[in-house]
């Protein structure tokens, strides 16, 4: 049976990995190497680095982080952050990432996912996307773009069926309302994403308690979820947040 | 010289660099390739790959890697097939309809849409084998490894199958005969299991 998947996120600026909490900017909190190793060992599924680093000019580090994570660890990872070209992308997965993750940028171009998918494969391409409640998008979801602070045309609903048609493999949905709050995932949102898409649906915003977790993937019907300041800060470690799913019937990779 | 090394086909299918990193944290002396006399030479073969078969295959003949990978097979030495590698070294792909190698009999098919299958499989899921093939040795059964694919192998000789994993239906994850062992997961992102099952291929003398 196919585990469901607990995944960590690691924003990283100027080769730091850093987290936001709300209205107090940013703070650095590791080296995202040596988190990286930390999450491995602790038996985490997969990882997701977000570049978040403001000026064009030190994308380069954010390469040599990639490339020093992926000699330490032996398992998936995906890259996102302002990727809008094809050669950006080609960059990371040389440094051996398995994925990109394009979200302002696809829908700014929504090119570079067919680009990117004819070339690299499906499976490179995730979308990354950040969805809000609003009554009048016909989902009841509509998509925002520059870190959720700016408000789109696109429907939700409609914008991740688009995407996948044009080659995303899989979506990272985030949602807006449920981010930072650690009240637990939107779930119906995530519900209706995944019912309604072919390709696996990733769970972001509002992890708090590992039930937040089991509710996502069960209820939820997400086939990952992802997680930041539940680990970042010590709240709960990768395994307690695992043990958490067994105890509770959600199938999940253990022998790690 | 490629002889005493461990070469890594190189066809243009696919991001090698997570099965080179692999490679490197494993000690191993490798080369990665896409000449095919070097392939011929090495004293085994990594013959990895992700990507679409049709197009695969249609490198692998104008290269003449293909029938490299098959005169390498026919020298005995040890191959290892992985993901897209491992389709191609059966007999067909319903992916575009693409006559592959054929050194392992049977067929690669795609996961049915049916019943709410999310396409392409993602994520780690349980290999059950038989603990009797020594690529296996030390790795407890059900051991969970990473797989990426819409397409699955089923081959036609039952003991040919070294494991077997779930998902709508049940397919051959792992297969081998004779020098060659092939895998539809991919051992070098699936962590120590993984790790273990490629060193294990860098040491087996078949």
């Amino acid at each position: 049976m196919l585990a469901k998947r607990v995944i960590v996120c690691l924003d990283v600026r100027d080769g730091k990995t850093t987290k936001g909490v709300k209205f107090k900017g940013n703070v650095d909190i590791g080296d995202p190497v040596a988190m990286a190793k930390k999450y491995y060992d602790q038996g985490v599924d997969e990882l997701v680095f977000y570049d978040i680093t403001a000026s064009h000019e030190k994308r380069s580090i954010m390469i040599e982080v990639v490339r020093n994570v992926a000699k330490e660890i032996f398992i998936p990872f995906s890259v996102g952050g302002g990727i809008a070209s094809v050669e950006e992308m080609r960059a990371v997965l040389l440094a051996g990432a398995e994925k990109i993750s394009l979200n302002s940028q696809a829908v700014k171009n929504p090119k570079i996912i067919e680009q990117g998918a004819n070339l690299f494969g499906n499976q490179c391409i995730v979308l990354g996307m950040d969805a809000a409640k609003d009554e009048s998008s016909p989902s009841g979801y509509r998509v925002y773009i520059n870190g959720g602070r700016v408000a789109t045309e696109l429907d939700a609903l409609a914008w991740a069926k688009l995407a996948v048609k044009m080659g995303a493999g899989e979506i990272v949905l985030n949602s807006i309302d449920a981010d930072g709050t650690q009240d637990g995932y939107e779930l119906n949102i995530t519900r209706m994403i995944s019912e309604n898409v072919g390709v696996p649906v990733v769970a972001s915003g509002g992890a708090g308690t590992p039930q937040h977790l089991v509710d996502v993937l069960t209820k939820g019907k997400a086939d990952a979820a992802l997680v930041a300041s539940m680990t970042h800060f010590g709240h709960y470690s990768v395994p307690q947040i695992k043990e958490y799913m067994a105890q509770h019937h959600v199938p999940v990779r253990m022998d790690y | 010289m490629a002889k005493d090394k461990v070469a890594v086909v190189d066809y243009k299918a696919g991001n090698l660099k997570s099965v080179e990193t692999a490679l490197d944290y494993l000690g191993a002396d490798f080369l990665v390739t896409h000449d095919p006399d070097a392939l011929r030479g090495a004293a085994r073969v990594i013959f990895p790959g992700v990507g679409e078969a049709r197009a695969s295959m249609e490198v692998l003949q104008a290269s003449g890697l293909g029938q490299a990978i098959v005169d390498f097979f026919q020298s005995g030495r040890p191959l290892m097939g992985i993901c897209l590698g491992t389709q191609i070294i059966f007999e067909h792909s319903e992916e575009r309809d693409t006559a592959c190698l054929g050194l392992v009999k049977g067929k690669v098919r795609r996961f049915p849409e049916s019943g709410g299958l999310k396409i392409p499989q993602i994520g780690w899921n349980q290999v059950v084998h038989s603990d009797s093939h020594p690529v296996f040795k030390g790795i407890p059964e059900n051991s969970n490894f990473y797989f990426v694919h819409s397409y699955y192998p089923q081959a036609d000789i039952q003991e040919q199958v070294m494991a077997r994993t779930e998902y709508g239906i049940t397919f051959s994850s792992a297969v081998a005969r004779d020098n060659l062992f092939a895998s539809q997961f991919h051992p070098e992102k699936s962590g120590r299991w993984g790790l273990k099952l490629l060193e294990n291929f860098l040491g087996w003398n078949p």
